[in-house]
């Protein structure tokens, strides 16, 4: 599996480390109750097809949402998350 | 029986290797099967399940029968393809599955006992007592059953993994590969092309073809050597392509040395990695079998590996030689063998209407309906319109037709589609992004298709890379056409073996059908035909088709298993080669490192770090007594130790004292500078991620520390704040972990040390308690953080880690002087819990900042990673388990850490569990075995008598709970 950094470009997996679903950058405020902030740590979508997912790329210390698609494996491009926050 | 003027080896150069003890001469050149067949040595192996005597049946990769084992001792290898193994001298072979020898198998009553062991028998026979299939009937069957043996010990070879990239690779060096890359190369494309075989060519190696005007192989030499002079190809012999995996990625492995005697500077193999950006799937066919009655016995051979071993090899596989087949292709290995001078008795067409323009017996409309030979053929059975006859040969050469060899097209879960006019399954184009297949592997079965296909590919494969090919004369070659019709199983009488490599028959398949084992993946699994080391790549398209029949299906509805790599066996050895020993745990060293081995201190690893344990003294027999004076030395006196594996991170920004409050629960932004803090960091769930301490150099400059355990877990997630959650702030991190050297010194005689040896002394008044600042030492510019993991007065002194070995050697010679002297992890880690101090031992990611006593130290006035969770009501009940002291009552031999707490009188059951012990030590100070484990309640509780017992290790001992300060609770060493 190839990954895409935006600063290195396609790299081996090997040199990424995984997190999760890209939801996790939508952190609530402390203000909204707990069952929203449940929602928010725990409750995922599995989707069959487009996804977002975080990935830290461990030499340039980027992370990186990564577009991919979990049926045919494409790896669409990825966008540093960072930029996503802007 | 060598032939002589026929062939590409060089018969004059001899090579000699043993088989089961026994020296064989082959060529240079020779495969062990070539060889074998030279020297008439039919009968190479047993077969798995019945011990039936087996021959060679194929020149290549997909051989099922010819399996052996190479080498001896550790390194030996089980399982080896005859066809595969290069000859070289020194060579040690031998058979498999066999006792006490391969003429006289003691398990061929197996074979008597057959009409029991269909499909299925185990799973109907062995069912009761159940108890017994664990104990008795497993280990029998596999005893029975089987191929070869590991040695079972640590092979020493030399294996190696590597990295290749490219624009295209090219998979099969025959016509159409090499054409393929030929076009592809010429347009500047960067190109790999593959090729299993130790020589490139493929079919052009095994036939009596012309490619221009030359002898096939003479093109072959000719294409090869202009690739070979191309700087942007490279050539890879030996090399299997094994799998197509995502995002161009295909594994492959090349065999190195393993062509030549062990032990050279040569790894035996190496696992590639080939990324490509195009690839081209020029694999070739694979001939098939026909499941005639008595079809296994040693010398009946598939045509096409006859007419290799012959044209290549120089050897006939047979004196007189019968051919059988149901397409054209087969006539050509009569054609062969009786240019060479070998006697063809009969050529046999299953169709009626064959033309076979052959000066020989040809029987057309004919079936072999039975074989004789116990251990090597010695007649067949032929009936015809014109009756049945019986036919000596002492080879039998088979065409079942040709499978395209689409595996690796498949790899992602794609299947083939069927092709009437071939009879047998094609690549859809698209399975494998970046696939194309060319020549054979696409259906186009003679020379001049394959060529003229392989050129197609190569022009596309540049145009895809943005490369422009030009259309060059193709070659002139055989347009032979291949005709064929259906032939998957002549009945008669005798088994018909389907899978030879798992001993399946035709039989077993419709018994499969009849018990409604109707899809193909149940009919594997129920027969296991396909699930050998060949993965079925002689017998899954005819057993398939035998299932189709069977089930009153047609073949495409029928369908084929999945596909999956690797496409040949592949040695652990080399998938993981680098990743044995070290190569898996990489070491870390310290500065210190050299001079705690130096005092024979056993190292022991804390993450990839290697840590001192303690430092024996000379009387000390035994790591407690060591301990005990590290731990005195330390409390008296002075003693030192490498805290350098702690995780260091420079925070740095206008934003970095916000950032900090963000992700520790206390307040960093109220920290003035020259001074230190604890922090307590949460993750975002309320648990407790780690801790550390952090120091402020400026406005916007911060030094913080990890645990060792957690230093790239901290990195990370502080990253992720910084970039995912928080990129409103100005801040950037960077790890300092390698670059400053840091050392404890700790005990009530550090600051005497200290003063002797920094170039400015210190005070209470310059450098208080939870103070830093910068020092020189022999002109050395470092920092000193008057800090304490031991309750003592105590600092940690760092210097860049180039200095850090000459100043820890220093360090440890001036705390001798006074009375002290290193102290390793077994004392720090006594130090910690007689203070009550936390580890990763109770951070262990499911307790919570309330659980070890710091839920005052989660601050409201700010948000911060976890605060929001960590308040959650089930975080803060008091029922919780909470951290607390343990302390033995009356005597104990020892706490041990796992044990689980209950109530005194309770019975230590389950249900009445009241928490665990997580760290334990002898205290030397408090002169009391000591542990710290979390309790419900515990806070509450302190003065009650719990039982410890570790139903493992068969310890009970009954502690008071008590506060997990055991040690100087008010402090006061700290400031003293």
């Amino acid at each position: 599996m190839r990954l895409i950094c935006p600063h290195c470009g396609e790299r081996d997996r090997r040199e990424f480390t995984y997190q999760g679903a890209a939801e996790i950058l939508a952190r609530p405020s402390p203000e909204v109750g707990n069952d929203d902030w449940a929602d928010y740590l725990h409750l995922r979508e599995n989707p069959a097809g487009e996804t977002k997912d975080m990935w830290y790329h461990d030499p340039c210390g980027a992370w990186i949402v990564m577009h991919r698609d979990t049926v045919s494996h494409a790896v669409h491009g990825g966008e540093l998350a960072s930029e996503v926050r802007k | 029986m060598r032939i002589e003027g026929r062939g590409l080896v060089d018969a004059s150069k001899t090579v000699s290797f043993s088989f089961d003890g026994r020296m064989v001469t082959g060529a240079e050149g020779d495969t062990v099967a070539s060889a074998l067949l030279a020297n008439d040595i039919r009968l190479v192996a047993r077969s798995f399940k019945y011990h039936r005597p087996r021959g060679i049946l194929t020149s290549g990769s997909e051989e099922p029968n010819a399996l052996v084992t190479t080498g001896s001792g550790a390194g030996a290898e089980p399982n080896v393809r005859a066809t595969m193994i290069e000859v070289h001298e020194g060579l040690v072979v031998r058979s498999q599955n066999r006792w006490p020898s391969l003429g006289f198998d003691v398990l061929s009553i197996n074979d008597l006992a057959a009409p029991f062991f269909g499909a299925g028998f185990y799973y109907k026979t062995f069912m009761w007592p159940r108890a017994f299939w664990e104990g008795l009937y497993e280990p029998l069957i596999r005893r029975a059953a089987g191929l070869g043996a590991l040695s079972g010990r640590n092979n020493e070879d030399r294996y190696e993994r590597a990295h290749a990239f490219c624009d295209l690779v090219v998979i099969g060096a025959g016509p159409a590969g090499l054409m393929a890359a030929l076009t592809a190369a010429r347009a500047g494309a960067d190109v790999i092309l593959a090729d299993e075989d130790s020589r490139m060519g493929g079919r052009m190696l095994a036939e009596a073809e012309e490619i221009d005007g030359k002898p096939g192989h003479v093109w072959v030499a000719d294409a090869v050597a202009e690739l070979a002079g191309m700087e942007n190809v490279r050539l890879m012999p030996r090399t299997t392509v094994t799998g197509a995996y995502d995002q161009g990625t295909y594994g492959a492995l090349e065999r190195v040395g393993l062509h030549k005697a062990a032990g050279g500077h040569l790894p035996r193999e190496c696992f590639w990695r080939i990324v490509a950006r195009r690839s081209i799937l020029a694999a070739g066919a694979l001939e098939r079998p026909i499941a005639f009655p008595n079809n296994d016995r040693p010398g009946i051979m598939n045509a096409g590996a006859v007419r290799a071993y012959l044209n290549r090899w120089g050897v006939a596989a047979g004196k007189s030689v019968a051919v059988y087949g149901n397409n054209d292709s087969a006539h050509q290995t009569a054609r062969d063998l009786m240019d060479a001078g070998v006697e063809v008795v009969a050529v046999i067409d299953s169709r009626k209407d064959a033309v076979v323009a052959l000066d020989a017996p040809v029987i057309t409309g004919g079936r072999v309906t039975g074989t004789k030979g116990r251990l090597g053929l010695e007649e067949i059975t032929v009936v015809s319109d014109n009756g049945e006859r019986q036919i000596k040969a002492d080879c039998l050469a088979v065409s079942g037709g040709w499978n395209p060899t689409v595996h690796l097209a498949c790899h992602m879960n794609g299947r083939p589609v069927w092709d009437e006019a071939i009879q047998s399954f094609l690549p859809k184009p698209g399975m494998i992004p970046g696939m194309e297949a060319a020549g054979a592997a696409n259906g186009a079965f003679s020379t001049a298709g394959c060529l003229a296909d392989g050129e197609r590919a190569g022009i596309e494969a540049a145009k895809d890379l943005g490369r422009k090919a030009a259309k060059a004369k193709t070659p002139r070659a055989s347009e032979a056409a291949y005709r064929i019709e259906p032939l998957w199983v002549v009945e008669g009488k005798g088994r018909q073996w389907l899978d030879f490599q798992n001993d399946v028959t035709v039989k077993d398949v419709r018994l499969a059908a009849k018990e409604n084992y109707a899809s193909v993946e149940h009919m594997k699994r129920y027969t296991t035909q396909g699930m050998a080391p060949d993965q079925g790549k002689n017998s899954n398209v005819a057993a398939l088709a035998v299932l189709a029949d069977a089930t009153g299906r047609g073949i495409p509805e029928t369908g084929t298993t999945t596909y999956r790599p690797p496409f040949v066996p592949v040695s652990i050895a080399a998938m993981g080669a680098g990743a044995q020993g070290k190569g898996f745990a990489p070491q870390r060293f310290t500065t210190s490192h050299n001079a705690s081995v130096e005092r024979g201190a056993p190292m022991i690893e804390a993450g990839m770090w290697y840590r001192p344990s303690y430092f024996p003294r000379p009387g000390e027999t035994t790591w407690r007594q060591a301990c005990d004076r590290e731990v005195t030395m330390a409390r008296e006196a002075v003693g030192i130790c490498d805290v350098s594996t702690l995780g260091k991170i420079d925070v740095q920004g206008p934003d970095a004292a916000a950032f900090l409050d963000f992700v520790y629960t206390n307040s960093m932004s109220t920290l003035p500078v020259g001074k230190v803090r604890y922090g307590l960091m949460l993750r975002e769930d309320g648990h407790v991620m780690d801790d550390g301490t952090c120091a402020r150099f400026g406005a916007g400059h911060f030094v913080i520390t990890t645990t060792t355990a957690a230093a790239a877990l901290v990195m990370r997630h502080l990253e992720f704040v910084a970039q995912g959650l928080r990129p409103d702030l100005d801040v950037q991190l960077v790890s300092v972990t390698e670059e400053w050297a840091q050392f404890g010194v700790v005990g009530p005689k550090s600051r005497a040390l200290l003063n002797d040896l920094l170039d400015a002394p210190i005070s209470d008044e310059t450098l208080p308690y939870m103070g830093h600042q910068s020092i020189s030492v022999l002109g050395v510019k470092g920092r000193l953080f008057r800090i304490s993991f031991s309750g003592e007065h105590a600092y940690e002194i760092a210097v860049p880690a180039r200095f850090g070995e000459a100043l820890y050697r220093d360090l440890v010679e001036r705390a001798e002087m006074l009375g002290g002297g290193a102290y390793g992890m077994e004392a720090l880690n006594v130090l910690r819990i007689e203070k009550g101090h936390i580890t990763h031992a109770e951070i262990h990611g499911r307790t919570t900042a309330f659980d070890i006593g710091f839920d005052r130290m989660i601050s409201r006035k700010k948000d911060c990673i976890g605060q929001k969770m960590a308040a959650r009501e089930g975080m803060i009940d008091e029922s919780r388990e909470q951290l607390v002291g343990l302390r033995p009552v009356g005597e104990v031999k020892q706490l041990t850490a796992g044990a689980h707490l209950f109530i005194e009188d309770a019975p230590a059951t389950r249900e009445n569990d009241q928490g665990y012990v997580t760290s334990v030590c002898y205290s030397p100070t408090v002169q009391s075995f000591l542990g710290l484990g979390f309790l419900k309640n515990g806070r509450a509780r302190y003065g009650e008598k719990v039982r410890l017992v570790d139903h493992l290790r068969g310890v009970e001992a009954i502690c008071e709970v008590v506060n997990p300060v055991f040690f100087d609770p008010e402090g006061g060493r700290l400031r003293g």
